[in-house]
């Protein structure tokens, strides 16, 4: 089984546990309580590891499970932190249609993984967007604040190595 | 209750307010075709197959039968040509993402799906074929897989995990047409705090999830001349596997059972009920001794496996009130590679001991520690009665012409409380039984407080000078419930039974699997209890210390319960886990 945990190592802080438990202990009796946890331990963590979900779970009683099929369902949850550099490939009609959908598997064949993961070094992490408003220079993408147009498969290779 | 009328297929009946349109049609004499459905268990409304036309004044419209309430005056059609179409097309939707590999499947013949595909005339099967999500098997647990290619994701499965068992290791993960139902982190179901009670494939309307099938194994062993293959049926068996050959929910197969298993060619066809006496021998006298040298208490039975591995991954510190005996699988086990062994002249290596279970977690209970009291492991194979079921249709025997046979001795002798044990209170009936005999020399038989499918029952019983106060409880979110009261110091019992499975062994994870339509509505519980019941009401002997051959065996090899011997053999140890484990 292809587990997914992040191969990130976590770096939590007990300052942000202590944060953490503060938010749960506040919440936890509450009816729905879980969504706006979740939401709360993503602004301190910036994402949701198991090491994260754990504390969630030990500390509500809510199945781990539970957690996790929550934040898998919704979008605006991530199990990957954010990487130094993320990059961001606009898959929008006007880009997928010049190509950008072959960008987008190139890249995450070269960083080893999957959309909306992070890279074992923390280096890179990759996601996929809709129209940044660019289409004029279609395919896009962007590395952190550097926006990269009228991309060819070939491109990847080169703008990764920029920020090697 | 204030009652409201309603026309289902144009006849009116009378039905209480709040009954759902599924429950009026069925009150009319009509089913309704579920797959989500559960009763009070899976109220979800998310399959849309039992979808059924209503009008309330406003025209016809389908609703959903399984959740929609009744309303005054509601006319029902549950069979017009506009519900058939509706759900004929989610069939095939369904169909559309389902891994069609039926003549392979382990549930064909009974499949809800395949069975309603073909009540609702399904003609094309591939008619919406296009992507479909492959997913790999889960094997990492030792009593079951997983294969996603033919979940409908009707979420049965998770709601008996986390609401009737208060576990949760399943659900459903991501969204939309991503959307499978799998364990946090996508771990394997082996990796989490799963306790293998096999609630999840008793419930699944398909073949997404079965048991490790080992009647091949079993099957070679039998055809070994170097082995002495031994049986052992458990009292749950008997009381559930004659609905493989079509009998009704009820049927006792006891006879029929050992003859056929005699057909399958075992050596010796023996009782795990022999086990169950063995166990009340043992329990009631670590019962007495905690009692009497102050020893932790409430002390709480260990006959069910998945019980054990509740308490081991979720009250790891209530462990010391686990009774230390063996279940009576394993019991049966030890003594015959040992006591047996010595008593044939056989070599304990050379006996391949098979049980048959109503249980998927005594698969993964032959695999513990400290279950191998003659330096192999006490059981070889674990089969659950569908195993059984299909072993017995493999070999073509006609179950139901079977003469009735009876088990082997000595193992194969047993008492009226050893038969109980398959169902909830039933541990607890047998110990006390035995318990009033040993400290008032009183004969009880009948104790029907501690009797029928309630979740948790209580009394207290006068036993010479002692009240002794029992609980039991089954489901282990009804354990939760127990043993919640024990860690805060509330709970006053002394002795406690639990089982994993609600209403007990009679509705193990093992068992034949009934059809929703029909478990919604028939208590099978109460149904295969009744069967239980009855043999013990028809057994001369009814207490476990009254069994001649437990006598023989303590008189030959035991010398007395609790004795060094019997600790060695029938005695185990537990160990603490985790949930939640990283």
């Amino acid at each position: 089984m292809n587990s997914a945990k992040s191969t990130v190592p976590f770096k939590g802080t007990p300052e942000q546990e202590a944060q953490l438990i503060a938010v749960i202990d506040e919440k936890k009796d509450d009816q729905g309580s879980l969504m706006p946890i979740l939401q709360k331990a993503q602004e301190i963590y910036g994402y949701l590891p198991i090491e994260v979900q754990k504390i969630i779970s030990d500390r509500t009683g809510i199945p781990l499970e539970k957690i996790y099929g929550v934040v898998t369902f919704y979008a605006q949850f991530s199990l990957y932190p954010k990487g130094e550099y993320t990059i961001s490939v606009c898959l929008g009609t006007a880009c997928y249609v010049k190509g950008s959908g072959d960008i987008y598997d190139k890249l995450q064949e070269k960083l080893g993984i999957a959309g909306g993961e992070c890279t074992a070094d923390g280096k890179f992490s990759l996601e996929a967007c809709r129209c940044i408003g660019a289409c004029g220079l279609a395919p896009v993408l962007t590395v952190n604040e550097d926006v990269y147009g009228r991309l060819t498969v070939d491109d990847v290779d080169k703008i990764l190595a920029k920020y090697a | 209750m204030e009652n409201i009328t309603v026309k289902v297929n144009g006849c009116e009946i009378s039905v209480p307010k709040g009954t759902t349109v599924l429950e009026a049609a069925h009150m009319a004499g009509i089913e309704i075709p579920t797959l989500c459905y559960m009763k009070e268990i899976n109220e979800i409304g998310a399959c849309r197959i039992c979808v059924t036309e209503v009008n309330e004044g406003r025209g016809f419209r389908l609703v959903a039968a399984c959740v929609y309430p009744c309303s005054n005056n509601m006319e029902i059609l549950t069979s017009s040509p506009k519900v058939i179409e509706s759900r004929k097309k989610t069939l095939e939707l369904i169909l559309s993402t389902h891994d069609r590999k039926c003549l392979s499947c382990v549930r064909s013949g009974n499949c809800e799906l395949q069975k309603l595909c073909k009540d609702y005339g399904v003609e094309d099967a591939s008619k919406y074929d296009g992507t479909r999500n492959e997913y790999e098997i889960d094997d990492t647990a030792a009593h079951m897989y997983r294969d996603n290619n033919k979940c409908i994701l009707c979420r049965r499965c998770v709601a008996v995990c986390s609401k009737t068992q208060g576990i949760g290791v399943i659900g459903a993960n991501e969204r939309g047409f991503k959307t499978f139902i799998g364990s946090a982190f996508d771990m394997g179901l082996g990796e989490t705090s799963c306790v293998s009670c096999g609630q999840c494939i008793a419930v699944c309307p398909v073949g997404a999830i079965a048991e490790k099938d080992f009647t091949k194994e079993v099957l070679a062993a039998i055809a070994d001349p170097e082995k002495t293959v031994l049986v052992q049926t458990a009292p749950a068996v008997r009381a559930g596997l004659a609905e493989c050959f079509g009998n009704p929910i009820g049927t006792n197969a006891e006879g029929k059972m050992a003859a056929a298993l005699r057909r399958l060619g075992f050596d010796k066809v023996f009782d795990t009920d022999f086990a169950a006496d063995l166990t009340i021998m043992e329990e009631a006298n670590e019962f007495v001794e905690r009692v009497s040298n102050g020893g932790t208490l409430p002390m709480i039975t260990s006959c069910s496996p998945g019980w054990v591995k509740f308490c081991e991954h979720y009250y790891p510190d209530l462990l010391d009130h686990l009774s230390t005996c063996k279940s009576p699988q394993q019991m049966f086990g030890a003594t015959a590679k040992t006591y047996y062994a010595q008593k044939m002249g056989l070599d304990p290596k050379n006996i391949v001991m098979v049980s048959i279970m109503p249980c998927t977690a005594k698969k993964f209970e032959i695999g513990r520690p400290d279950q191998s009291a003659a330096g192999v492991p006490d059981v070889d194979y674990a089969l659950t009665t569908r195993e059984l079921g299909r072993m017995i249709e493999r070999a073509g025997i006609l179950f139901n012409s079977l003469p009735d046979e009876k088990f082997d001795d000595p193992l194969g002798i047993s008492t009226g409380a050893g038969v109980i044990f398959g169902a909830t209170g039933g541990v607890m009936e047998a110990a006390l039984r035995t318990a009033v005999h040993t400290l008032t020399g009183q004969t009880v038989t009948d104790l029907p407080e501690v009797r029928g499918t309630e979740g948790i029952k209580e009394a207290t019983y006068k036993v010479g000078d002692l009240d002794v106060k029992v609980a039991v409880a089954s489901g282990l979110s009804n354990a939760r419930v127990i043993l919640d009261k024990i860690r805060s110091g509330e709970c006053d019992a002394q002795f406690i039974e639990i089982m994993a499975c609600p209403g007990g062994c009679v509705n193990g994870g093992g068992q034949p699997q009934v059809p929703m339509g029909i478990r919604n509505f028939v208590d099978i519980r109460a149904e295969r209890a009744k069967v239980l019941y009855d043999l013990d009401k028809s057994m001369p002997l009814r207490q476990s210390h009254e069994n001649p051959a437990i006598k023989q065996v303590y008189e030959e090899f035991f010398e007395k319960p609790g004795s060094h011997k019997a600790h060695e053999v029938l005695h185990t140890s537990y160990v603490k886990r985790t949930v939640n484990e990283i």
